[in-house]
C-alpha cells in the first residue's frame, strides 16, 4: 500500500468565461444575448494538466502569479469542477486554503471549532475528542468563549490551522498560509506539518517562498500559464524555476 | 447513474448531517444573540402580530370570521414559514460565497439549513397558537395531532422553492430585489386575514392556483374544524410539494457546479 496513488490528476483544463463574470442581471443578459457576446473571452487557467501524487508524498506547486496554482488546488479540493479532465482522490482532504474560511465571526472559538469540524465532515462526538488538542495547539484557552470577531488575524490563523491539522486528514492542502502568525507559530506549524508527513499524510502546498517548498516538500510541480512546465524532485525544480 | 453513484450520494448526505445540525444551530444562535428575550421572541413575535391584526380587523373592518385570532394565526404560521424560509434561502448561496470558494461542502446544505432553522421557529410559533387557542377557549379536536402531515407537505414545497430560488439568484441578482415585492403580493392573495369568500368569483381562480392557500386550508381543517381533508386536497398538497421539490433539486443539481464562477 506504500506506493498507492492518492491523487491522480489527468488532463485537467479549466476555462473561465471572463465576460460572464459581469453579467448578473437579466437586462445585461438579454442585451449580451442579442449582441451574441455571451460566449466570448474564454480564459484557460489550466491547460491539460496531468500529474499524480503518491500516498505520503509532499508536493509543492510553484509558479508565477496567475499561473494557475490556486485554481489547481481548488480543483483538487473539489471546490471547482474542471471543464475537462478528471481528478481522482482516494482519501479525506482537509483544505487550508484560507485559514478561517468557515468561521462565523459572531460565534465563540468553542462554537467555531464544532462548526468548522462539521465542515470538514466530523461529527460532534469526533470533535469532542479533538477539542482539547485543538485548543492546546492554538494556545487560545484564555479566549475559548470569546466571539472570534474580537480575535486578531494571527489568533484566527492559529485556530484555523489547529482545526484543519487536528482532523488528521489523508491529504492536507495548504495555500500560502504559513506566512501568517508570528515567527514562533510559523515554526510550530512547520514542525507539525513535518510530523504529519512522517505519519504518512500527503501534503499539497502552494507557496511563494521557494525555501519553504524546498524545506517541506520532496517533489514540486512548476506551473507556467496553466501548463505543467516541470514535475519532479523539489530541489531540482526549484533550482530551475529560480533561474 | 449507477448504484455506486447513488450510494456515494447517500454516504455524503449522512457524512454532512452534523454540518446541517451545526448550521441550523448557528442560524438560531446568531439570530437571538444579544437580544434580551432571546428564543422567547419566536413565541412573542406571532402573538404580537396576531394582536395587531386582531385589533385592525375587529375595529376597522367588519370581520365575520369566528375566532379571528386563531383563523389569522393558523394562516400566518404557514405563510410566514414559507416566506421567511424562502427569503433567507434565496441569498444563502451568495451569502456563503467565501466558504464555497474555499472548502468543499455540499452546497444544498446552505438553503436547506435555512429552511430547517425556520422550521424550528415554526414549532415555537406553534406554541403561540396553542396559547391563543387556550385563551380564546377554542375547541381542541383530535385531528390537531395530524398536523405533521400538512407540515411535511409544505416542507417539501418550501425546500423545493428554496433550492430553485437560491440557485437562480446566483445568476440573476435581480431575483433578490423582486422577491420581496412578490412575497407582499403573495401575502395579499392568500386568505390569511380574510375569508376566501370575500373574493369576487372571477378572482377566485388566482387563489386556487396559490399552493399556500391549499396548505393553509389543510392546516385549518385539522386545527379549527376537526375535519380530515378530502382525498383531493391531500393529493394536491403532497403532489405540489413533491413536484416543487423535483423542480428545485433538478435545477440546483444542474447549476451547482457553475455557482463558483458567479459568486
Amino acid at each position: 500500500m506504500e506506493n498507492d496513488v492518492i491523487i491522480d490528476v489527468s488532463g485537467i483544463s479549466m476555462m473561465f468565461n471572463l465576460s460572464n463574470e459581469k453579467i448578473d442581471n437579466i437586462k445585461e443578459y438579454v442585451i449580451k444575448f442579442l449582441k451574441r457576446e455571451l460566449m466570448f473571452n474564454e480564459f484557460w487557467a489550466l491547460k491539460d494538466v496531468s500529474f499524480s501524487i503518491k500516498k505520503g508524498e509532499s508536493v509543492g506547486l510553484v509558479g508565477l502569479n496567475g499561473s494557475g496554482k490556486s485554481t489547481m488546488l481548488k480543483v483538487i479540493a473539489g471546490v471547482m469542477k474542471p471543464t475537462k479532465g478528471k481528478v481522482l482522490v482516494n482519501g479525506t482532504i482537509a483544505p487550508l486554503i484560507e485559514l478561517g474560511a468557515g468561521f462565523d465571526t459572531d460565534l465563540s472559538a468553542r462554537e467555531n471549532i464544532y462548526l468548522n469540524g462539521a465542515m470538514l465532515g466530523f461529527s460532534k462526538k469526533q470533535m469532542n475528542e479533538k477539542f482539547n488538542e485543538i485548543m492546546d495547539f492554538a494556545e487560545l484557552w484564555e479566549f475559548v468563549d470569546v466571539a472570534i470577531k474580537n480575535f486578531s488575524s494571527g489568533m484566527l490563523a492559529r485556530l484555523g490551522f489547529s482545526i484543519a491539522t487536528a482532523s488528521r486528514p489523508d491529504i492536507l492542502i495548504v495555500d500560502e498560509i504559513l506566512a501568517v502568525g508570528d515567527y514562533k507559530f510559523q515554526q510550530k506549524c512547520e514542525e507539525r506539518i513535518n510530523k504529519m508527513i512522517e505519519d504518512g499524510t500527503t501534503i499539497v502546498m502552494v507557496s511563494h517562498s521557494i525555501d519553504q517548498v524546498k524545506r517541506i516538500c520532496k517533489k514540486a510541480v512548476w506551473l507556467e500559464s496553466g501548463k505543467v512546465r516541470m514535475y519532479g524532485d523539489a530541489d531540482y525544480v526549484c533550482q530551475e524555476y529560480q533561474q | 447513474m449507477n448504484s455506486n453513484y447513488v450510494i456515494d450520494r447517500i454516504r455524503g448526505f449522512i457524512k454532512y448531517m452534523p454540518l446541517l445540525n451545526q448550521l441550523v444551530k448557528r442560524d438560531i444562535k446568531v439570530r437571538y444573540r444579544k437580544s434580551f428575550l432571546g428564543m422567547l421572541w419566536t413565541v412573542l413575535n406571532p402573538l404580537m402580530m396576531m394582536g395587531v391584526m386582531t385589533i385592525v380587523f375587529s375595529t376597522l373592518f367588519e370581520s365575520n370570521i369566528e375566532n379571528f385570532p386563531v383563523y389569522f394565526l393558523t394562516g400566518n404560521l404557514i405563510f410566514a414559514f414559507n416566506s421567511e424560509a424562502t427569503q433567507q434561502a434565496l441569498s444563502s448561496i451568495i451569502g456563503n460565497s467565501l466558504l464555497i470558494k474555499k472548502i468543499y461542502v455540499p452546497k444544498y446544505l446552505f438553503p436547506v439549513s435555512r429552511v430547517v432553522s425556520c422550521l424550528v421557529n415554526f414549532f415555537f410559533s406553534f406554541i403561540a397558537l396553542l396559547i391563543v387557542m387556550i385563551v380564546t377557549k377554542a375547541k381542541f379536536y383530535i385531528t390537531i395531532l395530524l398536523i405533521p402531515l400538512p407540515i411535511l407537505a409544505l416542507l417539501l414545497f418550501t425546500i423545493g422553492l428554496s433550492l430553485l430560488l437560491s440557485s437562480i439568484t446566483v445568476f440573476f441578482r435581480d431575483i433578490g430585489h423582486f422577491y420581496g415585492v412578490f412575497i407582499l403580493a403573495w401575502n395579499y392573495l392568500t386568505p390569511v386575514f380574510y375569508p376566501v369568500t370575500i373574493l369576487p368569483e372571477r378572482f377566485r381562480w388566482i387563489v386556487n392556483f396559490n399552493p399556500l392557500y391549499h396548505y393553509i386550508t389543510y392546516f385549518r381543517l385539522l386545527v379549527r374544524d376537526g375535519v380530515f381533508p378530502s382525498f383531493e386536497l391531500n393529493l394536491y398538497c403532497f403532489g405540489m410539494g413533491i413536484a416543487m421539490l423535483i423542480i428545485g433539486v433538478a435545477i440546483f443539481w444542474k447549476k451547482q457546479d457553475r455557482f463558483i464562477l458567479y459568486i
